[in-house]
């Protein structure tokens, strides 16, 4: 119960309204520090929406998103303004339909993340222009982190190809290297095994693993996908109809006759199959 | 464009029945659908050529003027038969696959902008630094010259006013077409400054390109939120308020009647006139009207060039590859912790600098301005330089305002058209009837422009040029 | 109070004329979503055609009736514009169809240049008057002052045909298969396309039958005002354009409840306040109204998916 004695992130009280669609409905939970979290839940349960309220797209109708600092401080981030989520409280995110700037090369995706660093190196631009400041060597240091990413996520030979020209899921690898050149302390990924073929998925719960071990960004990810989910994950919360119908680790997540239920209706008979199919 | 496809495999001599080679040309199809295309553009000129209404005092009348209306439908017919004949023949010749085929790879040519950089570019730039004096030997003398240079400070203009332009549209992302109006503001700010409290060309200057850039930032606050045709609606919108409070704040601007004898430029501080103190005197050379303009040339010139000089500077820092990024992907951005909304700021605050600064270079050459030199037209050319030349790149904007700018002046020299046409016939007249015709073809020829590759900022290995099917053209 | 009467009559008069054209707006923002720029200029062609067949009609064949010549230009004009929105999209949009998102309206700018120039070259700079016709006017009350309340035959003309048009258009595009199939390519142009609907003939559609408005438009303007120029498609267009903006666009019947705001706005604006400003006035309207409220008074708002 890590989760509960050094939360990252603690979700209270959060609801979602759209007119009159209520999509999250007083969900509650928290992901620990260092922990790879899983929210999952059949189509259509508010799991994106979470995703949108956590990082500053959607401001939430209703209830408190609090970001923990390792120093004990705290961020409201339903508070903050949606760049500075990243700026500030270190939160990044992937999309579920990949966004990357496909019209700029690989390399340059990695440095435009590094954006405020950059910026403040190069003087807000004013010292940048004049060619005067330091903006030459800490571009050639956001360049050598950018290296280690694409060595990371093996792209360093097509860093000068542009993105949009790489393979579906060599496009998700750089989504999520994009994402950790903002060097966050939580990493969202929003589907992040969606499209990709076996091999990959494998070697992006690899990714993730090290993600974990070797930086300082604990993990809170949307998936279909349930291998990914139960190999690498410490906790998984499960949402239906926009509430929380079961939060616990997967082994327990798996024996939960309310998640079998959600994912296939109530039919009796079938709870038996997918309790062998997700290998319970 | 996809390259034609090189994996025919049908033998050329061939023409079995299941191989498809096209007819070369159906010549009944193509007379037929000339005919069509011909009766349909009868259709268009009646009546408005074929009628011609003329008013002698309040009386109105009809000429009817048929003669026109012939010529114009066998135009036509002409080139539509013409048209077919060739894309016959161009279907022919790629469906036949040549002997030299199998061995041509297809992608190893190298893309418009090496091609046009290697030598373009010093080429390009030896030819702006040199203009005035090959003008002078070409044309043999100062008086005879006038005219090019005149239209070299034009072209100059331009493309600074589209590098500036370029910033706002081609990087970030953000239709603007309402950049006459920093143009405006920078032309009026020298013009007011100059008369009112006789500040010299040099203070002025960056005063302007403050002032613009401050506009610009008034006008892209509210219009942050707004994207694609939105912007580019209301930024039009916003042009057309300038220029319509130009005309109607008579206390301030003296309104339609504009505001005249602005101070000329001066070669930092010594005036360019004939007498004693003058720039001819102080450097013990002689007197010549053609001085001026050669200083104000090579002022245009270096103001240019430290547009692009900045633009290629800005590229490369990171609130350049801010704006890209924003051309690509807003909510990406978003995420990513930049601040879109000062990054979009910041595009709009330096083109209108720059717009600013061209504003007052124009204020300081005509020593006239009024509301009429910043009118809608005036945006949409800047625009469609952008756009010609290939938005975000440098040399291309350069290219698309020589054309532009450069190419209507042929038309004065068709006066041997009136042979043709009759005496009445001006040729000038129809320059902004094909440059409307233009823009329509340039976008149905290449919708990207010309110089459509993105050059990355900054690469590890090798530089590629980028095909523009992966840059995205922006939001707004 | 007088005055505040006439002027909604004045008002709602040219508000349907800027209703009319507004349509072609919208419905061309519908179907492909691009701002036809050059549909302002479209309604001022139309507004020359109509006068050249004004003055066949009645100077050359002597036709006496008013009415039946009017009748008669409407019918040519909407025709012959009709061939002209045909051709314009036909050679400037359509090649353009999925290709870079600016492409159109640059080439839109084009044509919105090219038609003003041709014109001009055409038919020469200078304000092309109408004989002068139907100037009969019915009072309707007197004020105290003595001001008379008037309502002109051309206010009623305009207005009943307008109200005529409207509605035959609305069964077109309501009722019809080719209004079906509008809104289908509205909904998804790939997916209509997958069921059969001619896309390229629905969109060509669209353009004649906009044109074929803006002509109804531009006649209306030409009876109104007597005179007709060839710059006088840019500042209705734009208005017309802030009708279909402020109507919601993509709705038609909140392109002309649009056209009748933006009309009593610049008559009261002009009666009111300065008659200087009342082009500011409406590009500022314009301007505020996509900045505040973009999805306008009818129109659905849109949504963006993260």
């Amino acid at each position: 119960m890590r989760w509960l004695q050094d939360p990252i992130l603690d979700v209270q009280h959060l609801t979602m309204r759209f007119g009159g669609l209520v999509a999250i409905n007083d969900l509650s939970f928290q992901a620990g520090r260092g922990d790879i979290t899983a929210l999952i839940g059949p189509n259509g349960a508010g799991k994106t929406t979470v995703f949108n309220c956590i990082t500053g797209f959607y401001k939430p109708t209703e209830g408190m998103i609090a970001l923990r600092k390792p120093d004990g401080s705290h961020m409201l981030l339903e508070r903050l303004p949606g760049f500075s989520i990243n700026w500030k409280a270190k939160v990044a995110r992937t999309f579920q339909n990949i966004r990357l700037f496909s019209g700029m090369t690989v390399l340059e995706n990695l440095l435009v993340a590094q954006h405020n660093s950059l910026m403040i190196a190069s003087g807000f631009t004013f010292l940048g222009v004049l060619g005067i400041g330091g903006y030459r060597k800490a571009e050639s240091d956001a360049i050598e982190r950018a290296k280690y990413w694409l060595d990371k996520i093996r792209l360093t030979d097509r860093a000068d190809d542009p993105a949009g020209d790489l393979p579906y899921g060599a496009q998700r690898r750089l989504e999520i290297a994009r994402a950790m050149c903002t060097d966050p302390l939580l990493l969202c990924l929003d589907e992040p095994a969606a499209g990709l073929n076996p091999r990959e998925s494998h070697e992006l719960n690899a990714l993730l693993l090290s993600i974990r071990k070797d930086h300082a960004t604990s993990i809170l990810l949307i998936e279909h996908d349930m291998s990914v989910v139960m190999e690498i994950s410490d906790h998984v919360v499960v949402l239906d109809y926009g509430t929380k119908i079961s939060d616990g680790s997967p082994s327990e997540i798996r024996s939960d006759p309310r998640v079998i239920a959600a994912y296939l209706g109530v039919a009796d008979e079938e709870v038996e199959q997918v309790a062998s199919e997700i290998g319970a | 464009m996809t390259a034609p496809s090189t994996t025919t495999t049908t033998a050329p001599a061939t023409t079995s029945a299941d191989t498809v080679v096209p007819v070369r040309f159906d010549f009944a199809a193509a007379l037929k659908d000339s005919l069509k295309s011909a009766a349909i553009a009868f259709g268009l000129s009646i009546p408005i050529l074929a009628f011609k209404t003329d008013q002698s005092g309040g009386d109105i009348f009809l000429t009817p003027r048929w003669g026109l209306v012939a010529i114009f439908v066998s135009i036509i017919f002409g080139v539509r038969l013409l048209q077919h004949a060739f894309m016959a023949t161009k279907a022919y010749r790629l469906a036949t696959p040549d002997p030299h085929q199998a061995t041509e790879a297809v992608h190893a040519e190298p893309n418009a902008f090496q091609k046009v950089s290697r030598f373009g570019i010093p080429f390009f730039l030896g030819i702006a630094i040199g203009f005035p004096f090959l003008i002078y030997l070409i044309q043999g003398g100062m008086n005879e010259s006038r005219y090019w240079v005149d239209l070299g400070i034009l072209i100059l203009t331009y493309v600074m006013l589209g590098w500036g332009l370029n910033i706002v549209v081609g990087l970030a992302g953000l239709l603007d077409l309402g950049y006459v109006a920093f143009y405006a503001v920078g032309a009026y700010s020298y013009a007011l400054l100059s008369t009112t409290f006789g500040l010299s060309f040099w203070i002025c200057l960056p005063v302007a390109g403050i002032l613009a850039a401050f506009w610009g930032i008034i006008l892209g606050f509210p219009v942050l939120r707004l994207r694609g045709d939105y912007l580019a609606i209301v930024t039009l919108a916003f042009g057309e308020i300038v220029r319509l409070v130009l005309i109607n704040w008579v206390d301030l601007t003296n309104g339609g009647a504009g505001i005249s004898s602005i101070p000329r430029a001066t070669f930092f501080g010594l005036p360019f006139t004939a007498g004693e103190g003058g720039f001819a005197d102080f450097f013990g050379i002689e007197y010549h009207g053609m001085q001026r303009m050669i200083f104000l040339y090579y002022l245009i010139l270096a103001l240019a060039l430290l547009t692009n000089f900045v633009t290629m500077r800005l590229r490369k820092l990171p609130v350049g590859r801010a704006w890209e990024a924003l051309r690509e992907d807003e909510i990406a951005c978003r995420s990513l912790g930049i601040n879109t909304t000062n990054t979009k700021l910041t595009a709009f605050a330096i083109g209108a600098m720059f717009g600013g600064f061209a504003g007052s270079f124009f204020a300081v050459r005509q020593g006239f301005v009024s509301p009429e030199s910043f009118n809608f037209l005036e945006s949409a050319i800047i625009l469609a330089i952008v756009v010609l030349g290939g938005m975000g790149s440098q040399i291309g904007v350069a290219i698309g305002a020589v054309v532009l700018v450069g190419g209507p002046e042929v038309l004065r020299n068709l006066g041997f058209l009136t042979a043709i046409f009759g005496a009445g016939f001006d040729p000038n007249e129809y320059r902004l009837l094909l440059f409307g015709a233009g823009m329509v073809a340039m976008m149905v020829w290449r919708p990207r422009g010309l110089i459509s590759e993105r050059q990355p900022s900054v690469f590890l290995k090798e530089r590629k040029a980028i095909s523009s099917a992966h840059v995205k053209e922006g939001h707004g | 109070m007088e005055i505040f009467v006439q002027q909604l009559i004045n008002g709602l008069t040219l508000g349907s004329i800027y209703g009319l054209i507004a349509i072609g707006y919208t419905m061309v923002f519908g179907i492909i979503g691009m701002v036809n720029f050059a549909h302002g200029d479209v309604f001022m062609l139309s507004a020359f055609i109509a006068l050249i067949f004004f003055l066949i009609l009645t100077t050359w064949l002597g036709m006496t009736s008013i009415v039946l010549a009017l009748l008669i230009v409407l019918v040519i004009a909407m025709v012959l514009t009709s061939l002209w929105g045909w051709a314009i999209e036909r050679i400037a949009y359509r090649p353009l169809r999925g290709s870079f998102r600016l492409a159109p309206l640059i080439s839109a700018i084009g044509v919105s240049i090219f038609l003003s120039n041709f014109v001009q070259v055409a038919q020469g700079a200078r304000n092309k008057p109408t004989p002068p016709m139907m100037r009969e006017v019915i009072v309707l009350f007197q004020g105290e002052s003595g001001y008379n309340v008037a309502l002109s035959y051309k206010q009623i003309v305009i207005m009943a045909s307008t109200a005529v048009l409207l509605a035959i258009f609305w069964y077109l595009v309501q009722k019809t298969s080719l209004g079906r199939a509008q809104r289908a390519c509205e909904q998804d142009r790939k997916m209509a396309a997958l069921l059969g609907i001619d896309v390229d003939r629905t969109i060509s559609l669209t353009f004649v039958i906009g044109a074929a408005l803006a002509a109804v438009a531009g006649t209306m303007y030409l009876l109104y005002y007597g005179v007709v120029s060839f710059n006088d498609g840019f500042v209705p267009g734009v208005k017309a354009f802030t009708a279909a903006v402020l109507g919601g666009i993509g709705s038609l019947p909140g392109a002309v409840l649009g056209g009748l705001i933006i009309g009593l706005i610049e008559t009261f604006w002009s009666a009111y306040f300065s008659i200087e400003y009342k082009d500011v006035a409406a590009f500022s309207i314009l301007a505020i109204v996509l900045i505040f409220m973009p999805s306008g008074i009818l129109g659905r708002p849109e949504v963006e998916k993260v």
